[in-house]
C-alpha cells in the first residue's frame, strides 16, 4: 500500500512540479492577505493574540485554496477512472492527497512565515521558531487529514467551490483555536511559552481522530 | 410499516409536554439570582441535548446505511439531521435570550458550550447544500452518510476543543449537568428532557413516515401510468395525460 500512495504522491507533486499550480497560488494569497490585514487592521506592527490570529486566519483560508483543486485533476482529465479501476486499496488514494496536501501547506508555510515575520510582526521569531515549527507541522497534519476528506466528498458536488469552504471551515475551528492559543505566546516576546503542551495534545488528538476517521470513510467515496 | 405506534408515542409526548410546562411554570421554584428568566433554562438545555444527541445518532445511522446498503437507514439518518438542525435554531434562540436576560448581552463568547454549539450548527447547515447539490441518488446516500459520520465524530472533539479554549470563564451560574440543583428543580429539568426527547422522536417517525408515504404513492402513480399505457396500447387509442388519473383508490 505504501508504494501505491508514493506512486500516486509522485504523480501529483510532478504535475504540481510543472504546472505550478498550487503552492505559488497559495503563497502569494498568503502575502496579499497579510497585504489586506495591514491595512484592515490599521497597523504597521502586531504581536501576540493578534499576530497569532493573523497568521492562522491566513494559513486555513490558503488551506481552501489548495483543498478546491486537490482532486481537480482527477475529475476533469479522467484520472479518476484510472484510479478506480485500478486494483488498489482505496486508503493508499486518501493517503497519497492528504500527504501531497500535507507537502504543499510546509512549502506554503516555508514562504508566509518568513514574510509574515518580515511585513507584520513586531517580536523577534528566530527564538521561539523550534515551537512554532512543531505546533505548524502537527497542525499541517489536520490540515493535510481533513482537507482531503472535504476534497473528496465536495469534488461530486455540482457547486463544488461554494462546499469546500462551507465544509471546511467549522471543521477546521479546532485548529484554529489550538494554534492560535498555542503560538500567541510565542508572539508576545515573553521567554517561556507557557501551555505549549495543552495545545500540541488537542492537535495530536484531533489530527489522531481525523486520520482514523477519514481511513475509515474514504473507501465509500470513491467506490463505483 | 413505518406508522407504526405513532398515535401511542404522540399521545405520550404531548401529555409529556404539559406535565413538564406544569411543572415548570407552577411546582419548579424561582431562582434565587436570576428569577423568572431561568425557566427558559428547562427549554434551553433539554433542546441542546436533544439536537445533539440527534445528530450522533444520525452518524450512527450513516454507518448502518454504508455497512447494510439499505437505504432506509439513510433516510433515517437525513430525517435526524434535519429535525436536530431545526432544534439547534431553537437552542440559539433561546440561548441569546437567556445571555441576554442574566449577563445583558445577546451573544457571550465566554461560554463554552453556546461556541461549542454554534460550531456544530454552522458545520450541520452544509449538511442539505452537500447532500442536494449531487445528483445520483446511490452516490447522494453514501455520501451524506460519509459526512453525518465525520461531522458526528466533531461534535465531542469540538467541545473539548472550546472548552479548553476558556481557561478563565465565568463561574458557572447553573450546572448544565444538574449536580447542584435541588431536587424540585432537578425533576422538572428531567421532565421537561424526557418530553422533548419524545417529541424529538414523535416527529422524526412522523416525518418518516409521510416520506414513505409519498414514495410509496409515487412508485404506485408510476405503476399505474405504465399498465394504462399498455391498456391503451393495446385498444389503439393514444393514453390520456396523467393528470386524470384518480390516485385515491389505490393509494393504500
Amino acid at each position: 500500500m505504501t508504494r501505491t500512495a508514493w506512486a500516486i504522491l509522485r504523480k501529483d507533486l510532478q504535475i504540481e512540479l510543472r504546472t505550478k499550480e498550487s503552492v505559488p497560488a497559495m503563497a502569494l494569497f498568503s502575502v496579499t492577505v497579510f497585504v489586506l490585514f495591514h491595512f484592515g487592521l490599521k497597523r504597521n506592527e502586531i504581536e501576540g493574540d493578534l499576530a497569532a490570529g493573523v497568521l492562522w486566519v491566513t494559513l486555513i483560508l490558503a488551506t481552501v485554496l489548495a483543498v478546491n483543486r486537490l482532486f481537480v485533476n482527477e475529475r476533469e482529465q479522467g484520472g479518476i477512472d484510472g484510479l478506480l479501476l485500478a486494483p488498489i486499496d482505496r486508503t493508499a488514494v486518501f493517503l497519497a492527497k492528504a500527504a501531497a496536501l500535507f507537502l504543499y501547506l510546509v512549502l506554503v508555510e516555508v514562504v508566509a512565515v518568513p514574510a509574515f515575520a518580515l511585513l507584520l510582526l513586531g517580536p523577534d521569531l528566530l527564538k521561539p521558531l523550534p515551537s512554532l515549527v512543531a505546533i505548524l507541522l502537527l497542525a499541517d497534519l489536520g490540515l493535510a487529514a481533513v482537507g482531503a476528506l472535504v476534497s473528496a466528498l465536495a469534488v461530486e458536488t455540482r457547486a463544488r467551490d461554494l462546499i469546500v469552504p462551507l465544509l471546511l471551515l467549522p471543521l477546521l475551528v479546532p485548529v484554529a483555536i489550538a494554534g492560535a492559543n498555542g503560538t500567541s505566546p510565542l508572539f508576545s516576546g515573553s521567554q517561556s511559552p507557557h501551555e505549549l503542551g495543552k495545545w500540541l495534545g488537542l492537535l495530536g488528538l484531533y489530527d489522531m481522530v481525523f486520520l482514523l476517521v477519514s481511513i475509515a470513510v474514504f473507501d465509500f467515496l470513491l467506490e463505483d | 410499516m413505518y406508522g407504526k405506534g405513532l398515535r401511542p408515542l404522540s399521545i405520550a409526548s404531548a401529555a409529556a409536554l404539559g406535565t413538564a410546562l406544569g411543572l415548570i411554570f407552577f411546582y419548579a421554584p424561582l431562582d434565587a439570582d436570576q428569577g423568572f428568566i431561568q425557566k427558559i433554562f428547562y427549554v434551553h438545555v433539554p433542546l441542546a441535548i436533544v439536537a445533539l444527541c440527534g445528530f450522533m445518532a444520525a452518524g450512527i445511522m450513516g454507518i448502518r446505511y454504508l455497512r447494510s446498503g439499505d437505504r432506509s437507514w439513510d433516510m433515517r439518518s437525513y430525517v435526524a439531521i434535519h429535525l436536530s438542525i431545526v432544534l439547534a435554531v431553537g437552542v440559539l434562540i433561546t440561548g441569546a435570550i437567556w445571555a441576554k436576560a442574566s449577563w445583558g448581552h445577546w451573544w457571550v463568547w465566554d461560554e463554552p458550550t453556546l461556541v461549542s454549539f454554534l460550531i456544530i450548527f454552522l458545520l450541520y447547515c452544509c449538511y442539505q447544500p452537500l447532500r442536494f447539490s449531487i445528483e445520483d441518488p446511490e452516490r447522494q446516500a453514501r455520501y451524506a452518510a460519509v459526512f453525518s459520520i465525520v461531522a458526528g465524530a466533531f461534535v465531542p472533539l469540538n467541545f473539548v476543543a472550546v472548552r479548553l479554549a476558556q481557561a478563565f470563564s465565568h463561574p458557572r451560574v447553573l450546572s448544565t449537568t444538574g449536580g447542584n440543583m435541588p431536587g424540585s428543580m432537578r425533576l422538572t429539568f428531567l421532565v421537561s428532557l424526557l418530553a422533548i426527547a419524545l417529541l424529538y422522536i414523535t416527529l422524526w417517525k412522523l416525518e418518516l413516515t409521510s416520506k414513505n408515504a409519498t414514495m410509496q404513492l409515487k412508485r404506485l402513480r408510476r405503476r399505474l401510468e405504465l399498465e394504462l399505457d399498455e391498456q391503451h396500447v393495446a385498444a389503439g387509442a393514444p393514453a390520456p395525460p396523467v393528470g386524470t388519473v384518480p390516485a385515491q383508490p389505490v393509494g393504500d
